[in-house]
């Protein structure tokens, strides 16, 4: 006797917990073939802004662990995905109509992506920052430090897990806290990633992410005075010209919308980082 | 006992005049655009400069118009197409070699013009300014052939067309801390100093005469706002690097949205300098007023809110005020001159609006007691007791010679409050405990830190701030990643993009 089965409800993942839409809206979300899979929430301007504040709470405990301690949980969540890892390949073959074998390459790469960020953690300060010689008696040390709540708009269209992660993890890295609005069309693997997140030691509200509308969430992120920065790389067919100029007026720093799903680079780490440069006076003796 | 107080007409403070020479300047009646390596006429009219000690005129300076500024880039275009992009870094090196060994030959020269043109203190251009633009261009011109190094991988390349843009407080400084590391990586520059002190960048360009520096690597167009936005605009700019106020910069930032340009913004600050009760008061003291008090308090990091431990307020406070009757103020040539003049009339009644405000907002207002001379302009180093956190004199960037103090209790407090305002450039922390220091640093929201020390400035050093300070680096290594980019663009992702 066949089981039936019992469909997941999906809902936004905002500092910490899965909440639905205050606005109560849900969209549907149909497989590659145009079946119905799930209604996903609908995101609302205060959804978004609800997500602002918990990043900002979460910033400061996420910013102030130890670097060691943030690669141990970057490096949790790899350990808890590959677990899961048959459940992401199913969700990506259905949303996405990839083949068994491209769908696991994706998830694979996910997971790397992941062990390769949470590596990291405790080094990019060793290698983005610098002592130095002034001339002068003084210490002198440059440092990167977290910029604070990072927007993001994942990459649309292809790609939907790896870009989600590709985008989020280099964020998180520094210390970072984020308010991702995941691919539109295929959401469905971003909240099982919030299921996944939520379950490996991150703090609730460093990763808070949202489904629906971007062209509808992100100018509401975008003109945000307590955002920090904005990362459009999956924003190219959105009017982000608009929003570049909504970020202009509280100076956020901008990455400006690249196709596909970004590579895994140094330079996404730093990007959402500031250089702090401490003068210390030594004492003549 | 001989009675030193200053209010007896100043005593054993009273010195004879001892005004630096203008004779070493052989200024030009007018100055035109320099452009590919020779001076010419604007075709957007002129204006005067003057010196703001006394109102006296200086030269006439000739107004870029968009068309000026068309030839400037093209010119840049050409220099960066044809020669400087494809110099060896050995080479580029050593014409910045070349550049700083001018510099510190004409540095009395330049230290005069600046004085006289900026109405700074000739001890502060002289011993802070010029010297360090010569640092600033040694410092770069080691760099050229060592890109490599510089952090973003083998190869990697320059921009292009670098439009810059500097404001006047430490007009030729701003000039090398643009170009220096501009030349080292390879772009090429159009500059726009600031319309009331253009002078000593017009000096630079004979300089670079000197140099035999090829025509159009370095272009100066002179002129006011206008000329900045055109700049900003024109199509062939790859590259925007700005020091000035928040305002203008989120103008420049909206203005670049959606194209390839990216962006240097150092804006402004209103930076807290947090002095506890372990401090040792004296340097503190010190501190204090070279923090805010230096170069009129145009400082875009000056240390504008002084944050004292409650127990020590009065003690700072009176010693504060004590030593601020010492300073001279007064003509700017003047080797024994502590504070000069405001640069502009309009600079100067900005400082006077922001400083009636503080007192209508219930801040107690205190001048230092000095004669202020008839013409030029003028503003006697103040200093606000009782100020709130909500007060606009905490708020806003006053950018001249008046502090704004408050108080705290626990280093917590402290951070709070310094971290209590939109912009995050700099700050001071004054303790005699190591590890105190240490945990504050850590927790101000500022791109630079001084500990004991205030208003440090070092060509290795990185410079830049948080927030709606800006974004980017200046200075040190780091300053050379705001003019390259990687060799080659991000490798294609695999797998996931079938």
């Amino acid at each position: 006797m066949s089981r039936l089965s019992i469909p997941k409800t999906y809902k936004l993942y905002i500092g910490g917990k899965f909440p639905r839409s205050e606005s109560g809206r849900s969209y549907e979300i149909t497989g590659a073939d145009g079946a119905f899979l799930a209604n996903a929430s609908l995101a609302s301007r205060k959804d978004a802004r609800d997500a602002v504040v918990a990043a900002r709470a979460a910033v400061s405990g996420w910013a102030g662990a130890t670097a060691y301690n943030r690669g141990q949980v970057l490096y949790r969540v790899a350990e808890v995905l590959e677990g899961r890892r048959a459940q992401f390949v199913e969700e990506l073959r259905a949303s996405e109509g990839l083949t068994a074998a491209e769908a696991a390459r994706q998830v694979d790469e996910t997971i790397d992506t992941w062990v390769w960020y949470a590596g990291w953690a405790d080094k990019f300060v060793q290698v983005a920052g610098a002592g130095n010689p002034v001339a002068g008696p003084f210490f002198n040390l440059s440092v990167p430090e977290p910029t604070g709540v990072v927007a993001i708009v994942a990459p649309q269209g292809e790609g939907s897990l790896l870009g989600l992660v590709r985008v989020v993890a280099p964020a998180l890295v520094a210390g970072n806290a984020v308010v991702v609005v995941a691919d539109e069309r295929h959401p469905l693997s971003a909240i099982s990633l919030a299921e996944v997140l939520a379950t490996s030691d991150v703090p609730g509200g460093v990763v808070n992410v949202l489904t629906g509308s971007p062209a509808e969430i992100v100018p509401w992120l975008a003109s945000h005075a307590d955002v920090n920065a904005l990362d459009l790389t999956g924003a190219g067919e959105l009017e982000w010209v608009d929003l570049e100029i909504a970020a202009a007026e509280t100076l956020k720093r901008v990455l400006r919308p690249e196709p596909g799903v970004p590579a895994a680079t140094l330079d996404r780490i730093l990007a959402f980082t500031e250089t702090k440069t401490v003068w210390h006076t030594k004492s003549l003796i | 006992m001989k009675d030193i107080t200053p209010t007896s007409g100043r005593g054993f403070l009273d010195y004879a005049p001892a005004p630096e020479s203008t004779s070493i300047l052989h200024l030009r009646d007018s100055y035109g655009l320099f452009i590919d390596g020779e001076f010419r006429e604007g075709t957007g009219g002129s204006f005067a400069t003057i010196s703001p000690a006394t109102e006296k005129h200086i030269a006439e300076i000739a107004n870029a118009s968009e068309a000026d500024v068309d030839l400037a880039v093209a010119a840049a275009r050409r220099a960066y197409e044809k020669t400087w992009s494809r110099m060896s870094g050995v080479d580029r090196g050593k014409y910045l070699f070349r550049i700083a060994r001018l510099v510190q030959e004409r540095a009395r020269e330049l230290a005069v013009a600046e004085s006289l043109d900026n109405g700074k203190p000739i001890k502060e251009s002289r011993d802070t300014d010029i010297p360090l633009v010569a640092a600033w261009f040694f410092y770069y011109a080691g760099w050229a052939d060592k890109l490599d190094y510089a952090g973003l991988g083998a190869n990697p390349r320059p921009h292009g067309v670098a439009a810059q843009i500097i404001p006047w407080n430490f007009p030729l400084l701003m000039l090398a801390w643009k170009i220096a590391p501009a030349l080292a990586t390879g772009n090429t520059v159009v500059l726009k100093p600031a319309e009331t002190t253009p002078l000593t960048a017009l000096l630079f360009a004979e300089i670079l005469q000197q140099a035999d520096l090829p025509p159009g690597v370095v272009n100066i167009v002179t002129g006011a706002g206008e000329t900045g936005q055109a700049l900003v605009r024109h199509p062939d700019v790859d590259k925007v690097a700005f020091t000035g106020s928040t305002a203008v910069g989120r103008e420049i930032a909206k203005t670049i949205a959606g194209t390839r340009k990216k962006a240097t913004l150092e804006l402004g600050g209103k930076a807290a300098n947090i002095v506890f009760d372990d401090a040792p008061i004296d340097q503190a003291v010190e501190g204090i007023v070279n923090g805010i008090f230096f170069n009129q308090g145009h400082v875009c990091c000056a240390g504008s809110r002084l944050l004292v431990q409650e127990s020590i307020h009065d003690e700072v406070v009176d010693r504060l005020k004590q030593r601020l009757t010492t300073l001279r103020l007064g003509d700017p040539l003047d080797k024994n001159t502590d504070i000069g003049a405001i640069n502009s009339a309009e600079q100067l009644e900005r400082i006077r609006r922001l400083s009636e405000i503080g007192e209508q907002e219930g801040a107690e207002r205190w001048s230092a007691p000095c004669d202020i001379p008839e013409n030029g302009f003028w503003f006697a180093p103040t200093v606000f007791t009782n100020v709130q956190t909500s007060s606009t004199i905490a708020r806003e960037e006053i950018f001249g010679p008046v502090l704004s103090v408050l108080t705290f209790r626990t280093p917590a407090e402290a951070v709070a409050k310094a971290n209590n305002t939109p912009y995050g450039l700099s700050a001071g922390i004054w303790s005699d405990k190591g590890s105190k220091i240490l945990a504050v640093a850590d927790k101000l929201r500022a791109g630079v830190i001084w500990a004991n020390t205030f208003n440090r400035f070092d060509p290795a050093s990185p410079f830049g701030g948080y927030k709606e300070s800006g974004y980017g680096r200046e200075g040190g290594r780091h300053g050379l990643g705001a003019y390259l980019q990687p060799a080659t663009t991000a490798v294609a992702p695999k797998g996931a993009s079938k």
